[in-house]
């Protein structure tokens, strides 16, 4: 079991988190408080509203009830705390999302100099660290379509540490990997939690969320149903809707 | 009938003057155009109702209307208004010369404005998602993202709007200009050989066809040079604009 890094410090916290899609009504009163250095792992079934929440929390959903604070700033409709927090939170998405018509190195220079200021030198200097940190620095000068889908996740998680986030989430980081790539991307995270950054991860892979989680969450419906530390959320589920659904992902 | 070829060489140089006059006139109203149309194809894109329908009525005239329509609405139209006579502008409005410009300007800023707003729609989502995730501002994300996407996408369409121009450009000479076709038809007042002189016009305009497809394949390249990498590529056979010294040294 992993010791947690989790200090005092409140990083995230969602109140009475409320959002609507025209009539329906995705995300009903979650609550949830982070705190810095913690690993939240986020799972449950599709449309259960899982993406949506962390999408609120960087501001790429807009919610409609309830308040977000992310590092005692609070999401508002003031485009200054929203951009404010952006530069906090770091964001890793299921297509990774890269700018294909720039090289690796310029995906990960481009945010650091523009929204950061950082002079070009410096800026370059920080990702190839970070590129080799994931383990690509030799991929640097290729575009990103010349890489492989693993490559190109690590690569993603390089240009969001770019912009030194203290806290990073992850929509499904590994859903869109050949079997044999998600262990390259898991091994980044893995290595990335064991520093001490603050993330929220949704993700099926269990496996991550017993080594590395603090607390694990089930959603369904909109809700969060279940949450708990992961040796009791997976050995000991309480709602019948989580042992359901824990016995549909963990029979093969 | 007999064939003059005689004709045809005599009157070359006067064909190309009107050659010249042809694709200056392409160049300037497409430089004048494109600078129209990227600011009218972002507001066209903006999903503000009110951001978006003046360019809307503006691409919808243009489009909806004959280019001779316009062209003859500039010249012959500005001139009935004693307001534009007394005008400064008039020094330039009263010469057929601008009044095609202005009209091929506001013509193919219309369709590349369109060309353009498919292009900035068809950029994935995703891609301005990451940008917004960084906290890039939208003036951030359209400078270094949303345009030079939409260009590399609009590009070889955009090539084929600058060849229909090329063949509009034609009318001018119904407005007395001495463009590729306007010199084609005074020789052949003067001649009467219009066999010969429309197949050798016919043939300049293939050839600065061939200049234009060529200059926009050489565009498709450079700007989506990303597409035509392979993964298997080195860093080393990457272009050598590509690189940077700073890196290399590493």
């Amino acid at each position: 079991m992993s010791h947690s890094q989790a200090t005092d410090k409140m990083m995230v916290e969602l109140r009475n988190l409320n959002k609507w899609y025209g009539e329906f009504h995705v995300l009903k009163n979650i609550n949830l408080e982070v705190k810095q250095g913690e690993k939240i792992v986020i799972c449950g079934p599709s449309g259960s509203g899982k993406s949506t929440m962390i999408r609120c929390i960087n501001h790429l959903e807009e919610h409609q009830k309830g308040d977000i604070i992310v590092n005692d700033i609070p999401l508002n409709e003031d485009i200054k705390n929203i951009e404010a927090i952006r530069k906090e939170v770091g964001m890793v998405f299921q297509h990774f999302n890269l700018f294909p018509h720039l090289t690796v190195l310029e995906n990960c220079v481009l945010a650091p100099i523009w929204v950061k200021k950082m002079p070009r030198k410096e800026a370059e200097a920080q990702a190839m660290e970070l590129l080799e940190r994931v383990k690509i620095p030799d991929q640097a000068l290729k575009y990103p379509g010349q890489l492989s889908g693993g490559q190109q996740q690590r690569v993603a998680i390089a240009r969001s540490l770019c912009m030194n986030p203290d806290v990073m989430l992850f929509d499904e980081p590994t859903s869109a990997l050949d079997p044999e790539m998600i262990k390259e991307v898991l091994d980044v995270m893995i290595e990335l939690a064991t520093e001490g950054m603050t993330m929220l991860c949704v993700t099926h892979e269990m496996g991550f969320a017993k080594t590395v989680a603090d607390r694990v969450i089930f959603m369904d419906g909109g809700q969060i149903v279940e949450e708990n530390e992961p040796h009791e959320f997976f050995n000991n589920p309480q709602h019948e809707r989580t042992q359901l659904f824990l016995s549909q992902i963990l029979q093969h | 009938m007999t064939w003059e070829w005689g004709v045809i060489w005599q009157y070359l140089p006067r064909l190309m003057d009107g050659a010249w006059l042809t694709m200056e006139l392409v160049l300037v109203s497409g430089l004048i155009g494109i600078t129209m149309a990227i600011p009218l194809s972002l507001m066209r894109a903006s999903s503000l109702p009110w951001v978006k329908v003046f360019p809307f009525i503006y691409i919808y005239f243009f489009r909806g209307t004959p280019l001779l329509v316009q062209i003859f609405l500039v010249y012959y139209g500005a001139s009935q208004f004693d307001a534009v006579r007394d005008s400064i502008l008039w020094p330039i409005l009263k010469q057929p010369y601008w009044c095609a410009i202005i009209a091929f300007s506001l013509n193919t800023a219309a369709y590349s404005a369109e060309l353009f707003r498919s292009a900035i729609q068809a950029i994935p989502v995703g891609e301005i998602e990451a940008a917004e995730a960084m906290g890039m501002s939208k003036s951030v994300q359209v400078q270094r993202i949303i345009l030079p996407r939409a260009f590399g996408i609009a590009l070889p369409a955009y090539g084929n709007e600058v060849i229909l121009m090329l063949k509009g450009s034609a009318l001018a000479s119904t407005i007395t200009l001495l463009d590729l076709t306007g010199m084609a038809r005074t020789i052949i007042a003067r001649t009467y050989t219009p066999l010969e002189m429309f197949l050798a016009a016919g043939m300049v305009y293939l050839a600065i066809s061939a200049v234009i497809i060529g200059l926009f394949r050489f565009m498709e390249y450079r700007f989506n040079r990303y597409q035509y990498y392979h993964h298997t590529d080195t860093p080393k056979n990457l272009d050598p604009l590509l690189r940077d010294p700073h890196i290399d040294q590493k």
